[in-house]
């Protein structure tokens, strides 16, 4: 039987020529030559953002004071450059869990906000904090591991409202689910605020609002022990993810994804990274939004190459973001998380007006 | 690869294959077999268990009880991403949320062939040009698979099972989205694969007319069971398919082809 190869080779050279020539140029080899682009173009976008956070603050970083002044290098070494660390750790997980939660639900708006992940996470913390902080369960903060049950029961929740009634998900039904979740997480974040002393209260207020301060680099190693492995299991599914996003859960599944195995894995990784964000940074919004489609803008839609390009642009794109939080209102700080928020919104309304061209939401 | 000696014999088979849906029982007791390089179509009222039946034989439902074997082995037995070197099938719709272009879409039908960290080769690249272009669909393969009409998309759907260079194509009512133009189009390109190429081809219709000049044979279900198989002649009667749907089928032959109607 000839195969389809051979048959290939076999017919018309200028047949062939004319559907190659009908495909512009540049699709030809198109996804490895984007990799091959985009993974330098965003690493030095990084390098840049990185050295713009670290020179930027309410003191612009001064060599030669660093050189001297032990207080200025304690600064720098203990605050500003963990800092910066951390928002770039936070921007990469919730930007390529972002990529990873639109291919999952076949949906352009999803993200860990959107999706009412980081308030069932918010949830989970807030009763943490309101029955405990600083307890332990084997060396694992308490409050973390509420996060984590908090942003799973809300993935879970919104997987199972979302599909109901049928194996398609509407992407209407998506997001409406997302939004109920975030505000019965939010009502209960209130209730528990309004039942709380007024000092775990504020310190609820102080949390939800979030800010990527941090002290040297205890925490910072503690969340890539978390963070390390949901990122791996995210890239190792990228390809099942392109087959989901490129079709139904159906034909991913006839093309050998196993789909079930694909979504637990996925929801596993992405509340695992979520609760760890959300437990030290707080609710940042829009992250997971505003950056997969940035990276969709320049590399196209292949998610094999979105991922890693969302990883490396979400860590640029939050440490930006944080230099403007920390230095707009300077010596004041705003929260990280306005920021996103402002940018995120609009991106959002816009992005919603482009889905109802091509599906009834 | 399957040896010689079974090029002629049965590809697949369902054997008393049955399916429920928590109490509905969608498919019940179905035993039938698909010759290689046969082209078969299965028809039967809505909700009759088609699209449920090419799915168990797709691998993609696991049968309640019952078997499918093909090519000699369970399919159960089968590793999913051989069985998509072997089985490809194209579901009833789909949906696009991003603009992937048609040839990305095609693309990823040969990724059963390359490995997890792997992109696709020119190779590769090319056998997804040559499928579009084996349904004369070459033209779409920079467009963006969300500003196709649905026919084209279809059109895409089977270049991607076709991507996979399977021996079997099954295919859940291909041609509902289709204008009379692009209907015989695919038809006549299913046809070439299996005259040109032997592939073995099981589709869904609701397109009588059609049928009789296409297939070898033809499947007829009602209420999840199968009430009859066999040539088109044999098939397409006033009987059989005044059962199927429960309607006042007429029939006529002429030019050594069967026209169905039905009476109001």
């Amino acid at each position: 039987m000839p195969s389809l190869s051979q048959r290939a080779r076999q017919s018309d050279a200028a047949e062939l020529k004319a559907a190659v020539d009908n495909s512009r140029p540049d699709k030809r080899a198109r996804v490895s030559l984007h990799l091959r682009v985009a993974l330098p173009l965003l690493i030095i976008i990084l390098i840049i953002a990185f050295l713009v956070g670290l020179y930027v603050g309410y003191q612009p970083l001064s060599l030669a004071a660093l050189k001297t002044d032990p207080i200025a290098r304690a600064v720098f070494f203990r605050l500003r450059l963990p800092r910066v660390v951390m928002a770039g750790l936070v921007g990469a997980s919730l930007a390529m869990v972002g990529a990873a939660l639109q291919a999952l639900f076949r949906n352009p708006l999803a993200d860990p906000f959107t999706l009412g992940v980081s308030g069932g996470a918010s949830l989970g913390a807030s009763v943490a904090i309101v029955f405990g902080l600083g307890l332990n369960l084997v060396g694992v903060p308490f409050i973390f591991i509420a996060a984590f049950v908090g942003a799973s029961v809300s993935v879970l929740l919104v997987y199972r409202l979302a599909r109901s009634g049928g194996g398609t998900m509407l992407p209407g039904a998506l997001l409406l689910a997302g939004v109920v979740l975030n505000l019965s997480a939010s009502a209960g974040v209130l209730v528990i605020q309004y039942l709380a002393s007024y000092g775990r209260a504020l310190q609820i207020l102080r949390w939800l609002i979030g800010s990527l301060d941090v002290v040297g680099f205890d925490l910072i190693w503690k969340m890539l022990v978390f963070l390390v492995p949901g990122w791996l299991v995210l890239i190792a599914h990228a390809r099942d993810l392109h087959l989901l996003a490129t079709g139904e859960s159906e034909s991913a599944a006839s093309l050998g994804v196993d789909v079930r195995r694909t979504e637990r894995m996925v929801f596993l990784a992405s509340s695992l990274i979520v609760a760890v964000t959300v437990s030290v940074g707080g609710a940042i919004g829009f992250v997971g939004l505003i950056v997969p489609h940035a990276a969709r803008l320049v590399f196209g839609q292949d998610v094999r190459v979105l991922l890693p390009a969302s990883f490396l642009l979400g860590a640029a794109f939050l440490i930006l973001a944080d230099t403007l939080a920390r230095v707009v209102i300077s010596p004041g700080e705003l929260p990280v998380g306005a920021i996103t928020a402002l940018l995120g919104g609009p991106v959002f309304l816009l992005l919603l007006r482009r889905q109802q061209r091509y599906s009834a939401l | 690869m399957p040896s010689d000696s079974s090029t002629t014999g049965v590809l697949i088979q369902a054997r008393d294959v049955s399916f429920s849906y928590s109490s509905l029982h969608a498919v019940i007791e179905v035993s039938l077999s698909i010759p290689r390089g046969a082209m078969g179509a299965l028809i039967g009222a809505n909700g009759s268990g088609k699209s449920t039946l090419i799915r168990l034989l797709a691998g993609l439902l696991p049968p309640g009880s019952g078997e499918v074997i093909f090519d000699g082995a369970s399919l159960s037995t089968i590793h999913p991403r051989e069985r998509a070197k072997r089985i490809a099938y194209v579901p009833q719709s789909t949906s696009n949320a991003f603009p992937f272009t048609a040839l990305e879409v095609v693309l990823t039908g040969r990724s059963p062939y390359s490995g997890r960290f792997r992109f696709e080769s020119s190779q590769d690249e090319q056998i997804a040009l040559g499928a579009l272009d084996a349904l004369d669909a070459a033209h779409l393969a920079s467009r963006h698979i969300t500003e196709l009409s649905g026919g084209e998309r279809q059109l895409v759907t089977v270049a991607r099972a076709l991507a996979q260079e399977p021996d079997v194509l099954l295919l859940d009512e291909p041609a509902s989205a289709l204008d009379l133009k692009h209907r015989t189009q695919l038809t006549r390109a299913l046809r070439r694969l299996r005259d040109e190429r032997g592939i073995t081809i099981l589709m869904i219709t609701h397109d009588l007319m059609l049928l009789d000049s296409a297939a070898d044979l033809i499947f007829a279900m009602k209420c999840g069971r199968l009430i009859a198989s066999g040539a088109p002649e044999i098939v397409l009667t006033e009987a059989v398919l005044g059962e199927v749907y429960d309607a006042n089928v007429r029939t006529m032959r002429s030019d050594g082809r069967t026209f169905v109607w039905s009476e109001l």
